[in-house]
């Protein structure tokens, strides 16, 4: 049998790894998409006093921190059964609006813009965030640093650091902001919005635009009919920071809803011996193995997942962008995986409406950032929407609130098993027998992948950026025959 | 030196959570001094990675090497002794790399229990209790995975190292004046300190840069943070909230307490200070205003964590390094 390494920072550095196994005629037979690492933050959390765990579990994601202090904050205020004055839920998730828009805009510009404004066959030097600032024009980098530097400002602001906020606790923040700052952050909100909407122009005009990348959007290559969740508002408006979650069908139909406390019940999260990854799925439907369909319990949790799971976006631009996406692609669920790119800019646009909303709220400079909790700790969930994907964290303490159990399903987490399928079928679709594999070819199995914007950084270390991919192609000797290398 | 005349620089990032990346993009236009004054050759984050380039690279030629991460499994290490041999100049970058960092915390548990929790959750439906393999095959081959340490070790409890630059992450504007400093020793305008030094931090502790007004500190009771309102002028130890300032390196600006959030020890032991747990216990021992044993110990039931809370981010780095479990003997 022939066997075909993608090792994504090499074997030895791997933070990720697929094998691609061939059958004796030169078909894909097989594909396992390994992650090699663990660092047991369920463990060691435990024994902790429970305030420091959102501050502890930042520190599984520096790309995404604000996301897993979110989360543990909830699980905090849910611990100790307080409700933090409706001040501190606005700040928090007035952080977590501009959070959004700065890892949006990172995914979008440095990792997935480049295979459709160069092109998935452009030369690998072109192939980044460079090649889009000559195509495009010299200002849209600045647009970006001001983006990034924009929501790093604000998560400073209100959560006390740029990297690992600190200030979120049990009932709600450490600090509020003064009226100066709530200016400033109404002013980046502005710019936030009208870079949004120059995204979603920026990607009608050049992908949309282009029958080749539409018919590849659209293709079966990147297809799969899975589950998907998303947080929802009461009005089943698609939000980040609070809500319940929604989980629809591959028809599209509505499962149910669950609120944090419930997620047992709705989530299960499956072992193999060959990856320190677990594949989390539908309990109810059950775990069927790696293929989709509505009898097979496998759900995916994305951008295109969160506007699948709802009924709109909960802000009137986000909404008009809603709508035509799925005009233009054929009603709802959408299916097709390179939608996702689309769906992450539209929800960039609501992040960013959202940041305008909180900053302009009467009440977001009170200093009413606080309540301090009276009952005795226990038990709690805390469920954000990571950009990633669903993020829960589930928290037990003993009576002086010291951790005695922890629980978490991490954003990325979600989509492993759909990850892993969408690698198989992009492999199987495109290496044939007697097919040359080449970069071209490598990188659009790559982008089977991309599309879920993976941060295994969350396990281990796929930061948005080329990834470097080495495919070694061995007989059935296991000798190699071939070797292909990108960004190597 | 490069073709193109440019001594050689590169980042790498072992067991780590990638913060310490952000926080070097994050000086912003800063990124292009790097790159007029160095060749960039192996860095995963920010460009192509040309891992088989480095093996290839003669010894000792790369002048710069920040390494950040903790050495957590067979393939971090390997990395590191790599890089070792490759740079003139090899820091350790970020509190993982010097110390462990709160990941550091498992050296309290054995390997089995980590496995033990993380595959056999409330959520995982795992009845065969099926753990991760390093080798396992399958139908179509053999399938390998990098096999853990029974403890997380810092990078110098590996390979030596010349220079520490601490933080968690480390602050941007002191990876800035890190990179001004070796740009000026390049053009022969400044000189390098001592091997050994910590650098891109400050020489006091994190009390020294604190806006908070000190008083006298004589302490009745140790309160969590979440039943109290601090006064945002007092010093947040003298309300009763347990702080790593007096015993933590100063370089951050004081960003926590300035937040309403006590100090949590991430620029790690403040000069001389050979092990921040011991140094803080000593400091809370010193505040406490009682000589009556009961009450002492009363007191100190406020602290229901100490391990945790005094060896927050430097366990690996810290005299204790695992518990006897978590050590297992071997490394």
């Amino acid at each position: 049998m022939q066997r075909i390494t993608i090792d994504p920072i090499t074997r030895l550095e791997g933070h990720g790894k697929i094998e691609i196994f061939l059958d004796e005629a030169g078909n894909v037979a097989n594909t396992y998409f390994q992650i090699p690492e663990l660092r047991g933050f369920e463990r060691f959390c435990v024994g902790r006093q429970i305030e420091e765990v959102p501050i502890l579990t930042n520190r599984i994601c520096g790309v995404c921190p604000e996301a897993h202090h979110m989360a543990g904050a909830k699980a905090v205020d849910a611990v100790y059964h307080v409700d933090p004055p409706r001040t501190a839920k606005m700040l928090r998730e007035l952080l977590y609006s501009a959070f959004y828009c700065t890892d949006h805009t990172t995914h979008f510009y440095a990792l997935a813009g480049p295979d459709f404004v160069m092109g998935p066959d452009a030369p690998v030097a072109e192939r980044n965030i460079l090649g889009i600032i000559h195509k495009v024009g010299l200002e849209i980098g600045g647009k970006v640093i001001t983006m990034r530097k924009y929501g790093h400002a604000v998560v400073e602001m209100i959560g006390g650091r740029k990297v690992h906020p600190c200030t979120s606790i049990p009932g709600g923040l450490t600090k509020g902001i003064t009226e100066e700052q709530r200016q400033e952050i109404e002013k980046m909100g502005r710019y936030a919005v009208e870079f949004a909407l120059f995204s979603l122009k920026l990607f009608k005009d050049i992908v949309l635009g282009n029958k080749t990348y539409l018919d590849l959007i659209l293709g079966d290559i990147y297809t799969h009919r899975t589950h998907y969740i998303g947080m929802v508002d009461e009005n089943n408006k698609v939000n980040f920071y609070d809500g319940r979650i929604s989980v629809v069908d591959p028809n599209g139909k509505r499962l149910g809803k669950y609120a944090p406390n419930e997620y047992t019940e709705w989530i299960a999260e499956h072992v193999e011996p060959w990856t320190y990854l677990k594949f989390p799925y539908l309990k109810k439907v059950g775990w069927k193995g790696f293929v989709d369909g509505e009898d097979s319990g496998v759900y995916c949790a994305t951008p295109l997942s969160r506007l699948n799971a709802s009924d709109g976006m909960a802000t009137p631009l986000a909404q008009e962008n809603y709508e035509e996406f799925y005009s233009t692609l054929g009603g709802k669920p959408v299916h097709q995986r390179l939608a996702t790119h689309w769906a992450r800019l539209i929800e960039l646009l609501y992040a960013a409406e959202r940041w305008v909303e909180l900053a302009t709220d009467p009440e977001i400079t009170s200093d009413n950032f606080r309540t301090l909790p009276t009952e005795k700790p226990t038990e709690g969930v805390g469920i954000v929407e990571a950009p990633r994907g669903t993020l829960t964290h589930h928290y037990w303490t003993d009576e002086r609130g010291v951790a005695t159990k922890i629980n978490l399903i991490v954003g990325t987490t979600n989509n492993y098993a759909p990850i892993s399928m969408s690698v198989k079928k992009a492999a199987q679709s495109l290496i044939k027998p007697g097919t040359a594999v080449t970069e071209g070819l490598l990188n659009m199995v790559e982008m089977a992948f991309r599309a879920y914007d993976p941060c295994f950084g969350c396990a281990t270390h796929s930061l948005p950026g080329q990834m470097p991919l080495e495919v070694t192609i061995r007989d059935a000797q296991g000798n190699p025959v071939q070797v292909l290398k990108q960004h190597c | 030196m490069s073709s193109n005349g440019k001594p050689k620089f590169a980042m790498y990032w072992a067991a780590s959570c990638g913060g310490c990346e952000i926080a070097v993009l994050n000086i912003h236009e800063k990124i292009l001094d790097v790159d007029a004054n160095f060749d960039v050759v192996f860095w995963p984050v920010a460009m192509d990675a040309k891992y088989k380039d480095v093996e290839a690279m003669e010894d000792g030629s790369i002048l710069l090497t920040l390494f950040n991460g903790a050495i957590r499994n067979e393939e971090n290490a390997h990395v590191a002794h790599l890089l070792r041999q490759k740079s003139k100049i090899l820091v350790a970058f970020g509190s993982c790399a010097n110390e462990g960092c709160m990941p550091a915390l498992a050296n309290l548990s054995p390997l089995q229990d980590i496995f033990d929790t993380a595959y056999h959750t409330i959520s995982t439906d795992n009845p065969q209790g099926i753990h991760p393999q390093p080798s396992f095959t399958v139908p179509e081959g053999d399938l390998y995975i990098p096999a853990m340490y029974p403890v997380v070790r810092t990078l110098d409890q590996v390979v030596k190292v010349d220079y520490y630059m601490p933080g968690c992450p480390p602050e941007s504007h002191q990876i800035a004046a890190v990179i001004d400093l070796v740009i000026k020793v390049l053009h022969g305008e400044a000189q390098l300190p001592p091997p050994g030094t910590v650098i891109g931090a400050g020489g006091s502790t994190v009390c020294d840069e604190c806006a908070r007004k000190r008083d006298v500190k004589a302490i009745k009771k140790f309160e969590r943070i979440q039943h109290v309102m601090p006064d945002p002028e007092i010093c947040l130890l003298e309300q009763g909230i347990l702080c790593s300032g007096p015993a933590t390196r100063s370089g951050c600006n004081a960003l926590c307490p300035a937040a309403g959030s006590p100090c949590i020890g991430c620029y790690g032991p403040a000069e001389g200070v050979l092990d921040v747990g011991a140094r803080l216990m000593t400091a809370v021992a010193s505040v406490i205003d009682s000589n009556d044993p009961n009450e002492i110990e009363r007191i100190l039931d406020g602290i229901p964590d100490p391990a945790g809370m005094f060896y927050r981010f430097n366990l690996a780095g810290s005299l204790l390094r695992a518990s006897k479990a978590g050590w297992q003997g071997k490394v």
